[in-house]
């Protein structure tokens, strides 16, 4: 075959390769002086390889190792937006990382993170369940070994513990489904096993153990048990990436499975779909209400924007997938802001993360406060902010498709949601409080992080040029 | 031409700037920094006047209309889509200039009348908006994007007017101002929508082939729409929240409240003239009557005010008044056959700008030096205070419509257009000019002459205004004197063809003795210490002089409809309703939420072996529920 293929179509995991092998040497050589530097070498590298990879290089989709690999334009902007989201991880993780118990860990946190990554890539653009498989065990393993990275803190290697465990009950689910789908149709190639599928009861349960392996990487109920604990116990910065990237993938590389393989059972799965939603918001959002905690009470609400992120997957159109990238991305900027004002409050305040730590933070903090609250607006999604476009394009997909009542259901939800967001709002700027979070100053890195995605909350929603330019791709899947 | 777009960005950035920066920018710097700005706004108009009117006519002998900047902000399907840009055509760059150069000298003139104020810097970043939203709304491109920086001019005239927000009449007067206008722009938008559902466009200058549908509803769409302009223009009923929004300082008072944002309304109407009278040239003769009508009954109620600055807001609204009607009374296009009135509206807009704006600063210097803004308060000013005095004067001449200043040509141009159009319509126009001249030199004469009110000057000696101050008096005042020489027909008029103004002498030596006797009348009852006869026919005439002081009753009519019958038959039942009923069944709700909440608790153990039951009983039941349906 012609090896220049995988240069031409495999750009971005090639580089992503190179980043990670830079990491790796550089963790190596450099001395006490280089580890200082650390930080901004792999930030920079990390803003290269986007630089080099944002825009699609070829806009057909094309075929290599034998249909193994797939490129196709909308995967690469969905890996731009994974990778964005991975340096908006990196930039705020600083001030966590330069911690002395930390600080020789650096460098596998972002090989870790970086793998991670690369499994993430190699998933959403697999066209083989082999391929899809290893790419989901990359993104998965090295994931686990992050969740316990700090591994003396007992919260933190129970974290690890819990979704090394989960994550191995779903992938064996998931490969029992897949070896029933072998059994029946004979292939493993996404394109030839299209055409054996018929719908079969047989058929039918394998792929519901399917979506259990998806199920779980996008935390939906009932697959979500693992999520409160793992983000509660990971450090906060892993549970920033765990909680935006790792889902976002999941959830477009469902999408893809579903129309390109499922196509014939579409539905079965929008039934599954159906329930899966109803149940992930509605419980999730009960949950959600009544959580002290930041991290747990951000891990419920992570579920709920799951259900809505399926929505756009329901739909089954480009349309919906448009949407659905951009979602991801606008729940990017909007989650990492949260994370990162957790984070920041966290590293300088000795470990705070409950709610009620938050009361007056205003007083105190004002830029973070206000920084947190527009980012929970756009989470909720209230107008002009970002949030508010994202889950209208969400809606349309659906309700063009025919799912009203299940637009109207979400509606609801919404308002729900909107009262737990607005209680973190409430206690940041109207709770009194005797003890508050010390006025301080957090690094610069984190302070360019949250700058970037306040931009990103007022500017993604308000440029249509975004939408317009995903939607441009969202062919061809 | 594409550096126009500077001409908003600019006050943009500066209102983002000096708002955020707010108190640590220090007063000075932030008020030299918006100054400068507006300074560049202005310097870029006049360059746009200049090269726009320097390119010359085109071959249909017209100055084309340009749009320098254009993007496509929100398509719709179909044809309809909301642009934002820049429009140039000649009553967009004259407005350009009026509004930048007032603004300016508001900016400048605010240095000495807001010193030491708090909130100095907030003041300036709100002007910084207000000039922004006011540029963006002439040079719009299409009714929407109008529509929008309408709105924003709305907004920044609630947020001036309510500068003084510890003061409760200023509170309720920004909130009356903006309940008011945005009633009226409710009118504004539902026009704007059912122009866009019928044409398929939000263009000023539709297709005929698309009208050809559209034209039965087009009248009531343009009627609608003169409401909302009615409502910022403060045409008669929707006038009352005028002469209130003088809570606000009085430099405001001279930018948004007399020679820019009142003129909105008029401005729409011009944009608008050519569907106006090919469509709908009933629409337009009943705004000539409700035109009319204002400009009496303001005329009237400014006779007998007694706060100057309220007199000024009865003047603005009556001479607004003028401008309407001669929009109103065209009957064609053609300048030379009954569309005098278009060019004679924006001549008249444009001097007005110039001589309002002098007459309201100088009425700031005045209040500035004896702190009140009660005609009881002053009287014999012209010693302590010459520049402001004469500068006055010149205003006041103006507006009275004496030869050769600014307001004699244009109002001369509208009683044309008026006696063109019927006698009747003529006649009365020049018998408000009567009263127009009587009022301003009764307030002209209770400043400067008249009785002093010396125990009060005794205590507190006027002075002049500082340097600041009074240079905008001047520069305004030479305007003023000049202005009416602009052969102003060359560059605008109803069809864009070259017009020459030729002065009707017979209209100007009717209108010109009007005006004298206006002005003999109130020498004869205001020039001296002594007041007799003006306070015998106050006391005779006590029942119409209450009434014109109450401005017959207005407010309390509305006072009456809101509160008694909205307020107490409608609001108050709805308001119940929502209460128990809507209430109650949210409460249900959170109450159904909260218990469910509780009960799945459960689920959440913390145990990863129960996690592993609650997934593989999951995945069985949806296999299950997928099989049986």
């Amino acid at each position: 075959m012609d090896y220049s293929a995988i240069f031409t179509y495999m750009y971005t995991e090639i580089a992503l390769i190179a980043v990670i092998v830079a990491a790796l040497l550089y963790d190596l050589i450099a001395g006490k002086r280089g580890r200082k530097a650390f930080h901004a070498f792999m930030c920079i590298l990390m803003l290269l390889f986007i630089a080099g990879t944002i825009f699609p290089y070829h806009s057909e989709t094309a075929e290599i190792f034998g249909g193994m690999y797939v490129y196709s334009p909308v995967a690469g902007i969905v890996k731009s937006v994974l990778a964005i989201g991975t340096l908006l991880v990196f930039l705020q993780s600083d001030s966590w990382l330069r911690r002395e118990d930390t600080e020789f860990k650096r460098g596998e946190f972002y090989v870790l993170t970086l793998s991670t990554l690369l499994g993430m890539d190699f998933m959403i653009s697999s066209g083989h369940f082999m391929m899809f498989f290893i790419g989901l065990e990359l993104a998965s393993v090295p994931m686990a070994c992050l969740v316990a990275l700090d591994k003396y803190r007992h919260n933190s290697a129970e974290a690890g513990a819990k979704y090394i465990l989960s994550a191995l009950f779903a992938s064996g689910l998931m490969l029992y489904g897949i070896s029933f789908f072998y059994g029946t149709t004979g292939t493993l190639y996404f394109d030839d096993m299209a055409a054996g599928i018929n719908g079969s009861p047989l058929q039918i349960m394998a792929m519901v153990f399917f979506f259990t392996g998806l199920g779980f990487k996008i935390s939906l109920v009932p697959f979500h048990l693992w999520t409160a604990d793992t983000y509660e116990g990971a450090p906060t910065a892993v549970t920033s990436y765990l909680s935006v990237v790792s889902k976002a993938a999941a959830a477009f590389a469902l999408m893809v499975v579903l129309i390109k393989v499922f196509g014939p059972m579409t539905e079965y799965w929008q039934t599954l779909l159906y329930i899966v939603i109803i149940l992930s918001i509605t419980v999730a959002n009960l949950f959600a209400i009544r959580q002290k905690n930041m991290k747990r009470f951000l891990a419920f609400s992570s579920i709920s924007q799951a259900g809505y992120i399926m929505l756009a997957v329901i739909s089954g159109t480009p349309y919906g997938m448009t949407s659905l990238i951009f979602y991801a991305l606008v729940y990017m900027v909007a989650n990492m802001a949260a994370f990162g004002v957790i984070s920041a409050v966290e590293q300088n305040s000795d470990g705070k993360v409950g709610m009620d730590d938050y009361n007056g933070l205003y007083r105190t903090n004002p830029k973070l406060a206000v920084i947190m609250m527009l980012a929970l607006f756009s989470l909720a999604g209230i107008p002009p902010f970002a949030g508010f476009f994202s889950k209208f394009f969400i809606f349309t997909a659906a309700f063009e498709q025919g799912f009203h009542v299940l637009v109207f259901i979400a509606l609801i939800n919404t308002v729900i949601s909107l009262y737990y967001y607005l209680l973190i709002v409430k206690a940041m700027f109207i709770n009194k409080n005797d003890t508050p979070v010390a006025t301080f100053r957090s690094d610069g890195s984190t302070r360019l992080s949250l700058l970037l995605c306040l931009a990103g909350i007022i500017v993604l929603g308000l440029a249509s040029c975004i939408f317009d330019g995903i939607n441009l791709y969202s062919f061809g899947i | 031409m594409e550096y126009t777009i500077l001409i908003l960005l600019l006050p943009l950035l500066s209102f983002l700037l000096i708002g955020l920066l707010g108190t640590r920018l220090k007063p000075v710097a932030a008020g030299a920094f918006g100054t400068t700005v507006t300074g560049i706004v202005a310097a870029l108009s006049y360059w746009t006047a200049f090269r726009f009117f320097g390119a010359g006519r085109n071959a249909d002998g017209i100055y084309a209309t340009q749009i320098p900047w254009n993007m496509e902000w929100l398509p719709f399907g179909g044809n309809l889509q909301i642009d934002l840009g820049i429009l140039l055509d000649p009553i967009s760059v004259m407005m350009l200039v009026v509004i930048s150069t007032v603004s300016f000298m508001v900016h400048i003139y605010s240095f000495g009348y807001m010193k030491g104020e708090t909130g100095f810097q907030r003041y300036y970043s709100f002007l910084s908006l207000f000039t922004m939203s006011m540029l963006g709304l002439v040079v719009a491109t299409n009714i929407f994007q109008m529509y929008i920086f309408w709105e924003l001019v709305g907004v920044s005239s609630y947020l001036l007017i309510g500068f003084y927000y510890t003061k409760k009449e200023a509170v309720a007067a920004s909130k009356k101002a903006f309940i008011v206008t945005r009633f009226a722009d409710l009118g504004f938008l539902i026009g704007i929508l059912i122009y866009g559902f019928y044409t398929g466009s939000f263009s000023f200058t539709p297709d005929a082939s698309v009208i050809g549908t559209a034209k039965i509803f087009l009248p009531l769409a343009l009627g609608l729409m003169f409401v909302g302009g009615a409502g910022k223009s403060a045409m008669f009923p929707l006038h009352i929240w005028l002469p209130d929004a003088m809570e606000g300082p009085t430099p405001v008072s001279a930018l948004i409240h007399a020679a820019t944002m009142v003129v909105a309304g008029v401005y729409l109407v011009a944009r608008m003239f050519p569907l106006f009278i090919e469509y709908a040239p009933a629409v337009l003769h009943v705004t000539a009557y409700v035109g009319a009508f204002t400009a009496l009954y303001a005329a009237v109620v400014a006779c007998v005010q007694s706060d100057i600055k309220r007199v000024l807001a009865f003047s603005t609204i009556s001479q607004i008044g003028f401008m309407i009607v001669a929009l109103g009374v065209c009957t064609s296009a053609d300048p030379h056959e009954g569309g005098l009135g278009y060019m004679a509206s924006m001549f008249h807009l444009f001097t007005h700008a110039m001589f309002k704006a002098l007459l309201f600063l100088g009425a700031g210097c005045i209040i500035h030096a004896v702190h009140s803004n009660e005609m009881s308060a002053m009287g014999g000013l012209r010693k302590y205070m010459p520049v402001t005095h004469i500068t006055f004067l010149v205003a006041c001449l103006a507006i009275a419509g004496i030869w050769p200043l600014s307001g004699f040509f244009s109002k001369d141009e509208i009683l044309a257009a008026c006696f063109n159009f019927s006698p009747v319509m003529g006649w009365v126009m020049t018998f408000i000019a009567g009263l127009t001249a009587f009022y301003m030199f009764r307030l002209y004469y209770s400043i400067f002459w008249g009785k002093e009110n010396k125990e009060l000057h005794a205590e507190h000696t006027p002075h002049e205004a500082p340097m600041t101050m009074t240079i905008p008096l001047i520069f305004l005042a030479a305007v003023t004197l000049a202005a009416g020489w602009i052969p102003f027909g060359e560059f605008v008029s109803s069809n864009g063809q070259a017009y020459h103004i030729h002065i009707d002498w017979a209209v100007a030596a009717t209108s010109l003795c009007v005006a004298a006797a206006g002005i003999a009348l109130a020498t004869w009852m205001y020039l001296r210490e002594d007041r007799r006869v003006a306070d015998g026919l106050a006391t005779r005439f006590s029942g119409l002089h209450r009434a014109a002081y109450r401005r017959f009753y207005i407010d309390e009519i509305y006072q009456f409809i809101t509160h008694r019958i909205i307020f107490a038959c409608i609001s108050a039942p709805i308001a119940w309703f929502d209460r128990h009923v809507v209430d109650g069944f949210m409460n249900l709700q959170a109450w159904i939420a909260e218990k469910l909440s509780w009960a799945i608790k459960g689920m959440q153990s913390g145990y990863v072996q129960k996690y592993g039951i609650w997934f593989l009983g999951g995945a069985l039941c949806l296999t299950i529920v997928l099989l049986l349906i």
